[in-house]
């Protein structure tokens, strides 16, 4: 990554300098400038409406995404050490699968309400397959002679799940998280604009029924920004402590 | 024999529809070593795991006589170390009740004191199966079974892990099973031994080694 930094900072760079160009040559409301986007959210930041429902989007984001993580990995383990369980499962979670995230919000707001439990379910419900589909696989892959060497040695449960099979898994769980990252705050979106009366995708709806595509682009960039600072700050730092051993 | 460790009977032992074990009747002093020699894929490994206790679908008994499962510490085929902790950490991991003092001691007996806290990933193959040795050692085991533990290693450094274990065994003398195809190997180093042969695989010779050890 150092090498490239001066690269990917060029091109953030020359992608703002086109950007603040084409606005300004094209002089439409409909396409802000980058000043103009940064200027509203400065303004939407100072007067604590963007941390408010960045904040919101942001607990949900993350509610959504321990739920998600914690029963679809365990779905997924537990399917991939039982047959049985795999085998009953398995046509409802390629069911849900391939079911449009739409509908599924849809069906889970008219079914239970809009309330908040609901709205958290839904997107949590959309990224579980992914996590157990991810899950499944690497609890198939756990090399069974490692096993076979803990049970010689008597290891307890506890040493067996933190020294032997977590690393094993941790390949799989980092795919998860970061895949389910990327898919929830897209969803969680679309459920606050369906049904919510705060966060983002809410503020974003407001603004498309005004027309506002500067506060829609200052929203959007907020949000980009702070994904992608989750991404350094916990996704790389995460990845490579993973990975320590291979090198 | 005196002091007998580990009584084993076995009536027969079957994968599916083939049946890879005969009657088989072994029993292991506490300080015995007894090899298995025979072709390869003839049962031994799959004998090798009932002693341990590893495989317990088999027709037969498998008794301790000291009344409780003894410590075992098994020596794989592969090495089979875990590749995401260190060598110190994979010795320690073994080790029911904490003994640093024992685990750097065999790593020094071993010539791995200098890598302890390197990862497996990075030590040769010889390398890796000494720390294997040292693990199965480090648990301060009653009985010791090795699986082909010098495997694929040079005529050298074969020779020179077999002196390292002998070392290590007579530091703290256990009962051991050794399974192995060369027979010099376990005429080195065994007490006794078993020859296996035929199908389903029976005790076809019993050999008591008298020369020295080593």
């Amino acid at each position: 990554m150092t090498n490239s930094l001066p690269t990917r900072i060029a091109s953030t760079l020359g992608f703002l300098a086109f950007w603040q160009i084409g606005a300004m040559f094209s002089d439409n409301r409909l396409l802000p400038s980058f000043s103009a986007v940064a200027f509203e959210m400065w303004r939407l930041s100072a007067d604590g409406t963007l941390p408010l429902h960045l904040g919101i989007t942001l607990a949900r984001v993350a509610a959504a995404f321990t739920l998600t993580l914690l029963l679809g990995g365990a779905l997924g383990i537990a399917m991939g050490r039982w047959r049985q369980l795999d085998a009953a499962l398995d046509s409802a979670v390629t069911l849900l699968l391939n079911m449009p995230a739409l509908v599924l919000i849809v069906l889970i707001y008219v079914w239970f309400g809009l309330t908040e439990a609901a709205a958290i379910g839904a997107v949590a419900l959309n990224k579980l397959p992914n996590t157990a589909v991810t899950l499944r696989e690497g609890a198939r892959a756990l090399d069974p002679a490692l096993m076979e060497m803990a049970r010689s040695f008597r290891m307890s449960r506890l040493r067996v799940l933190r020294h032997v099979i977590l690393p094993q898994l941790a390949p799989y769980i980092v795919a998860a998280a970061r895949s389910g990252l990327a898919l929830i705050w897209k969803i969680v979106l679309v459920v606050e604009l369906l049904g919510r009366s705060n966060g983002v995708g809410f503020q974003i709806q407001i603004h498309f029924q005004l027309f506002d595509v500067t506060a829609i682009l200052a929203y959007a960039l907020a949000f980009v920004m702070v994904v992608q600072l989750i991404e350094w700050a916990a996704f790389q730092p995460l990845e490579r402590r993973v990975a320590k051993w291979r090198m | 024999m005196a002091d007998v460790i580990l009584r084993l009977h076995i009536a027969g032992k079957a994968f599916g529809t083939r049946k890879v074990l005969g009657a088989i009747d072994l029993a292991l002093g506490a300080r015995e070593i007894v090899a298995i020699v025979g072709p390869s894929g003839c049962g031994k490994t799959t004998l090798l795991r009932i002693a341990g206790g590893l495989e317990r679908d088999f027709n037969g008994s498998l008794e301790w006589p000291h009344g409780r499962t003894p410590r075992i510490g098994t020596v794989f085929q592969e090495p089979r170390l875990l590749p995401w902790r260190t060598v110190r950490e994979n010795l320690r991991l073994a080790q029911e009740t904490p003994d640093d003092a024992l685990a750097d001691n065999l790593l020094d007996t071993l010539g791995l004191l200098q890598f302890a806290d390197a990862y497996p990933g990075t030590l040769s193959l010889g390398m890796a199966r000494r720390a294997a040795i040292a693990r199965a050692f480090a648990v301060s085991p009653e009985l010791v079974l090795l699986d082909e533990p010098f495997v694929s290693l040079d005529a050298d450094m074969a020779a020179h892990s077999r002196d390292l274990v002998l070392t290590a065994w007579r530091a703290r003398p256990t009962a051991m099973l050794l399974v192995t195809h060369d027979r010099a190997e376990a005429e080195s180093m065994a007490d006794r031994i078993l020859e296996l042969g035929d199908e389903p695989a029976r005790i076809v010779a019993e050999i008591r080694v008298q020369a020295p050890r080593g």
